[in-house]
């Protein structure tokens, strides 16, 4: 049976698998790269991730265009990281407690407005799969990375998109300075609740695309807590990910071809004890995490809300 | 300091909309208040339901709740039967709090819809004789210890599975069928067996291929699972638990057949959604109504089957089956019925 796993196929077929997995993690973690560099955690991820999973799927249901779909979960998702923003800059709220707080609100929101206007799981035409001209053609690697819907290129693009963003603006230079050093910032004119206010917002806006990426365009359905902690796996991602777009993107990688793999041996029924198969994901996220992470990259004063001085 | 407190405020207020979306039904029944004179002039026949997941779950809680639903409309006089519920109680603590308020507050019947819902639901028995509560699956009704109040109920989802898997065995052409399970124990686990013993006894060269995702509700990882399946050449695939619906949602889009269980999963994929072995309680819930009514809180453990009418297999008929399935499946129906299928372990 074990040959089996090696045989070329099945390999693709994992790396496939993972490629896709990746999309809902890249969305929500580079989104949350932003809000963490700058010096905020939102552990909220998840249930933004919710409200924009539900969106997303509400106005296709009601026979919207995708895109305005996708549209709907990145407005709901701008507005719950301007609460986050509220609550965590503005009012300088313990932003753990919070973000717990901004989940659970926004699970619960999306829940009952699941139950209020659409009442039973439906199921939509979300995006189909667009494989690349040429590309795709390419043996295995064309199937592997050029066969899938458009949300999933759009998820690998943010991550160079993110990376210029951070490391080569001034924009990026102002979010990298309110996270290491927020009283220089302010020093030099940077206004830092500006700038948190605006990478809660980009961070809340990618997380509510990440939920759509699910809603309408991996499932293509929306059930209540459809997202199952995936916005958390997230924010771990950002710290495994040592706070670069590139180390985010390894991290959901492996991630998500881990749990492809654990798919895979179950299918071939290769035996291994169910329960570690199913662990495997987590139980590697825990190691990496322990062995890799540097923290050269960490902000100072990260879930630090920031007071002026008098 | 006001800012302090308004900080607290609004965290306190995103709780508290949080707690009453997820904790608490969308419409709660009004407190009828009734008082021990009232049962004596038959009031309304109260019950209580603790879910372990949505009652829009396409699955085990959905099932049930309808059932519930059904019966009340059953009913002559829409006001006979009240039902409260509390859905998505996975935590075992949230659960055991519901079922001691609803006790507190009187209801004829409470039902803790969930197999580790068990020591909480007995422990509130003990303190409440007087009220009947249900639980399941489950087959203890405490009697051995001297409980007189609990009903206990449970389906032969391995009947279903296997008429199921006798479907899915006339249906694959490539020969192999793929099943997606939560967790590898109780329901699932009777079904899926079930299911593997349908198939094999069609047609031994037919593989099924199984996977659990290890959770009821990673709607995410069933609709992977799926995709998995289908590249490792599965062209029918079942599965249970409220997960599903994540892979329905991949089986319809890649025109891969679906066989449903627990609730009609019809409307996820009406292109191919095949057939769907459905859970009807309605006739558990009835006998306790009666049982209760004529002072009989408990003892009796019930069980779903294909015999006596509480599960059923019905085909969609929005998709052509050909006779000699449909023949098949009848056939394997009644051999379960007089108990020519060997019971499944």
């Amino acid at each position: 049976m074990l040959d089996e796993l090696f045989a070329l196929t099945t390999l693709i077929g994992i790396l496939h698998s993972g490629v896709r997995l990746a999309t809902p993690y890249l969305f929500a973690a580079l989104g949350e790269t932003f809000v963490q560099r700058s010096g905020v955690l939102n552990q909220g991820v998840d249930g933004i991730m919710l409200m924009g999973a539900f969106f997303a799927f509400y106005e296709v249901f009601q026979g919207y265009n995708l895109w305005i779909g996708v549209l709907a979960a990145l407005v709901s998702g701008v507005l719950m990281g301007l609460l986050m923003a509220i609550i965590s800059v503005t009012m300088q709220g313990e932003q753990r407690i919070s973000g717990i707080g901004l989940y659970l609100f926004g699970r619960g929101l999306s829940s009952l407005l699941f139950k209020t206007l659409i009442g039973s799981v439906e199921g939509v035409s979300g995006f189909a799969k667009m494989s690349l001209p040429f590309l795709s053609a390419l043996p295995g690697i064309g199937y592997i990375f050029f066969d899938h819907n458009i949300l999933v290129y759009i998820s690998y693009l943010l991550v160079p998109v993110t990376w210029l963003l951070i490391n080569r603006t001034t924009f990026g230079l102002q979010i990298r300075a309110v996270g290491h050093n927020p009283e220089a910032a302010d020093a030099l004119g940077v206004n830092v609740n500006a700038i948190r206010y605006a990478t809660l917002m980009i961070g809340g806006g990618l997380a509510g695309v990440a939920g759509a990426s699910l809603s309408i365009g991996q499932l293509n359905i929306f059930q209540e807590n459809m997202t199952n902690g995936i916005g958390f796996i997230a924010v771990a991602l950002v710290y495994f990910g040592n706070w670069r777009a590139v180390g985010v993107l390894g991290g959901a990688l492996l991630f998500s071809l881990v749990n492809a793999l654990q798919l895979w041996v179950q299918v071939l029924d290769i035996s291994i004890p169910l329960d570690l198969v199913v662990m495997m994901p987590y139980i590697l996220t825990i190691c990496v995490l322990i062995f890799t992470v540097q923290k050269v990259q960490r902000p100072a004063v990260l879930a630090k809300p920031y007071e002026r001085g008098e | 300091m006001n800012k302090r407190i308004g900080q607290l405020i609004l965290i306190l207020v995103l709780f508290g909309v949080a707690y009453v979306a997820i904790a608490s039904p969308l419409a709660v029944p009004a407190n009828s208040g009734r008082t021990e004179a009232d049962l004596a002039d038959g009031g309304p026949f109260r019950i209580a339901i603790v879910l372990p997941s949505s009652t829009v779950d396409m699955a085990w809680s959905q099932a049930f709740f309808e059932a519930l639903k059904a019966v009340q409309a059953e009913m002559d006089d829409e006001n006979a039967l009240e039902i409260a519920y509390s859905e998505g109680m996975l935590q075992v603590t949230d659960a055991a709090a519901a079922i001691r308020d609803y006790a507190s507050e009187g209801y004829d019947l409470i039902i803790a819809h969930s197999a580790h819902y068990g020591n909480s639901m007995f422990e509130v028995a003990a303190d409440f004789p007087e009220i009947s509560f249900a639980w399941g699956t489950a087959v203890d009704t405490g009697a051995d210890q001297g409980y007189k109040n609990i009903f206990a109920y449970e389906a032969a989802a391995d009947e279903g599975g296997y008429i199921n898997g006798v479907i899915a065995a006339l249906l694959s052409q490539s020969g192999i069928i793929g099943v997606i399970g939560p967790v590898e124990a109780g329901d699932a686990k009777l079904y899926i067996n079930g299911f593997i013993k349908g198939v094999a006894e069609t047609n031994p060269a037919m593989q099924v291929n199984v996977s659990y995702t290890g959770s009821f509700g990673d709607t995410a990882l069933a609709a992977a699972a799926a995709n998995v399946h289908i590249q490792a050449g599965a062209d029918v695939l079942t599965g249970s638990a409220q997960q599903v619906v994540g892979a329905v949602g991949i089986a319809r889009e890649a025109g891969i057949l679906w066989l449903g269980t627990q609730s009609d999963q019809t409307s996820l994929g009406p292109e191919v959604v095949v057939a769907n072995h459905i859970y009807d309680w309605t006739g558990v819930i009835n006998d306790m109504i009666a049982k209760i009514r004529s002072g009989e809180l408990g003892g009796t453990a019930y069980k779903l089957t294909l015999k006596n009418g509480g599960l059923i297999v019905e085909f969609n008929d929005n998709i052509d089956i050909a006779d000699d399935v449909r023949a098949a499946t009848v056939q394997a129906i009644e051999n379960i019925k007089s108990g020519a299928v060997q019971k499944m372990k």
